[in-house]
């Protein structure tokens, strides 16, 4: 993998491994979709339905795994069935915390079911609860590359309406723009995104790529181009070090980039609670 | 739909912008309001006027082409209405930003343009230089680069018209952009939508609660009450003769000694003498 971060011998030595290589490609792939796609999950409100596609997704793998398929193909199923539900349901239904949970937690004991007739290894569950990165096959890498270009290229083109739709719902409904076409558009490549991010971070962590970076970086510019580049830099700033880290040490990768990303969020917030003084109280509404 | 800045009278069929004919408004089972007859030319300020419930934003809808008229007709240059008519610009009632939101005001207005536009092309110089010249249509230049979460209700008035404005329309609707305002908020955001009305001759609906503060700009009202809707000159229309007329039980309006109003009779009061 041909990164110009540092010519450290180190890096030189962790590349040597073909596993190794698969989870630099994968990570940064995923880190780019992730810190996109998550900027508009942020501004939308929509964490939790994220959230939830990833634990539909887990029920799905769960199956997958348990009729001899890829756990992807599940992931996919699965979140994307969400996907299509919700945005069904419409907008507002993206913000039903309860009906999704209920959802949510039933998808997780289909999961656990499927898990438990699986008569294999127990750590098919683990890695797609926790992630599995180092695992990562060649065909894998592809695939994702396939997913990482459909969605920056589906992201593109609705890229304004998307962002008017997600800032200003009325205006955007009343100028006659197809709130329910975009919807079910965003929703399906946040399931994409997610079922790809879940090789990464797991079912578990998904927020770690999904949600953090773009939480910090909606604090450093007020600019949505602006903040989705950055966001996108932390998400990937996270996974490479995540792995750099990961490979010297015993501890796994996720845990790594859930801390860089949670450590750089809580700086952000800290420093912006420092430098601002608080807000003069304004004089009438 | 430039703004051709005429000022001589154009007379006939071309000068009515809006129109309504015996227009009746509701849902299937429902009829909210019947029998609405107006006609707005370019460069009006119409206020509309009435309880809440009374079906005010339904009127808008109606506008919008968000809802279909149960009966009667109403028309924009001519034509039905439809939805996403770029000749309509739109601030909703109860507009509100989420204070979380750490965007700039500029980009919304620049959306307001461009947000229609599939594909990728954020940096386009020429919405940004339209975004820059609503903002300064209204005042609020420096309000650019300020997060929207963070705005007053009066400052954020101003951006939602300037939103409105950047592409330019002719008829701007307004639903109770007063209702958080304080008074002086409330002045300063009239005089706004007055000036806008009389340099760009576009013809503005404001819904309000109180007539009162409208009164020095207004060309037309627009009564909603009791399923009835009564139109014409402030003058005309808000006299006891003319809505006792209309609704058929007694009702007053009194005026005190500075020309404010207060309509006794329908439901609640409409205006404040104070």
């Amino acid at each position: 993998m041909t990164f110009s971060v540092n010519p450290l011998t180190d890096l030189q030595q962790m590349l040597h491994y073909q596993f190794m290589v698969n989870a630099f490609e994968a990570g940064t792939l995923v880190a780019i979709v992730a810190g996109i796609t998550g900027y508009f999950v942020v501004l939308r409100r929509s964490a939790f339905t994220a959230h939830a596609f990833s634990e539909i997704g887990f029920a799905g793998a769960a199956a997958a795994v348990l009729v001899n398929v890829a756990p992807i193909a599940g992931l996919l199923g699965g979140s994307i069935t969400g996907g299509l539900a919700i945005a069904a349901l419409g907008r507002r239904a993206t913000n039903r915390d309860t009906q999704i949970g209920i959802v949510l937690a039933f998808s997780l004991g289909m999961g656990l079911l499927f898990i438990s007739l699986y008569t294999g290894y127990a750590t098919e569950a683990y890695s797609i609860l926790f992630g599995e990165i180092l695992g990562v096959s060649r065909d894998q890498v592809l695939l994702t590359v396939g997913a990482c270009v459909a969605i920056l290229a589906g992201i593109g083109l609705v890229y304004r309406p998307l962002l008017f739709a997600s800032l200003d719902e009325d205006v955007a409904e009343a100028k006659g723009m197809p709130m329910l076409f975009l919807g079910t558009f965003f929703m399906l490549i946040v399931a994409v995104a997610v079922s790809f991010a879940v090789q990464v971070t797991g079912v578990l962590l998904i927020f770690s790529l999904m949600v953090t970076p773009a939480a910090t970086a909606q604090y450093l510019s007020r600019r949505p181009q602006t903040a989705i580049i950055i966001s996108t830099g932390i998400a990937l700033m996270a996974t490479w070090v995540g792995l750099f880290v990961a490979f010297y040490t015993p501890y796994p990768v996720s845990f790594f980039i859930t801390a860089i990303v949670f450590g750089l969020y809580l700086a952000v917030r800290l420093t912006r609670l420092a430098i601002r003084p608080k807000k003069l109280p304004v004089a009438s509404l | 739909m430039n703004i051709t800045g005429s000022r001589t009278v154009e007379v006939g069929v071309q000068s009515n912008l809006i129109t309504a004919e015996n227009l009746t408004a509701g849902y299937r089972d429902k009829t909210v309001w019947q029998g609405a007859n107006f006609a707005f030319g370019r460069g009006e300020f119409v206020a509309i006027i009435g309880p809440n419930g009374a079906g005010k934003t339904t009127l808008f809808r109606l506008l919008l082409g968000l809802q279909q008229p149960i009966s009667g007709t109403i028309k924009i240059f001519g034509e039905q209405p439809k939805r996403g008519n770029p000749q309509i610009g739109y601030v909703p009632q109860r507009h509100i930003i989420d204070s979380e939101t750490n965007i700039e005001s500029l980009e919304l207005v620049r959306l307001g343009l461009s947000g229609k536009k599939w594909g990728f092309n954020p940096f386009s110089r020429k919405d940004r230089d339209a975004a820059w010249a609503a903002l300064e249509s209204v005042g609020a230049v420096e309000l650019a680069h300020r997060p929207l979460g963070v705005l007053s209700g009066g400052e954020l008035q101003r951006i939602f018209l300037a939103e409105a404005l950047v592409s330019n329309p002719d008829i701007l609707l307004l639903d109770e952009p007063l209702s958080n305002l304080d008074l002086r908020r409330e002045t300063d955001l009239l005089h706004l939508v007055n000036d806008v009305v009389r340099t760009r001759g576009v013809t503005a609906l404001l819904i309000a609660h109180n007539i009162n503060p409208l009164l020095p700009h207004l060309d037309e009202v627009v009564y909603i009450a009791n399923g009835r809707v009564a139109t014409g000159k402030p003058s005309q229309v808000l006299t006891s003769e003319s809505l006792t007329a209309l609704y058929g039980v007694q009702v007053e309006v009194l005026r005190d000694p500075h020309g404010n109003v207060a309509i006794i009779g329908v439901e609640e009061h409409h205006g404040a003498i104070q």
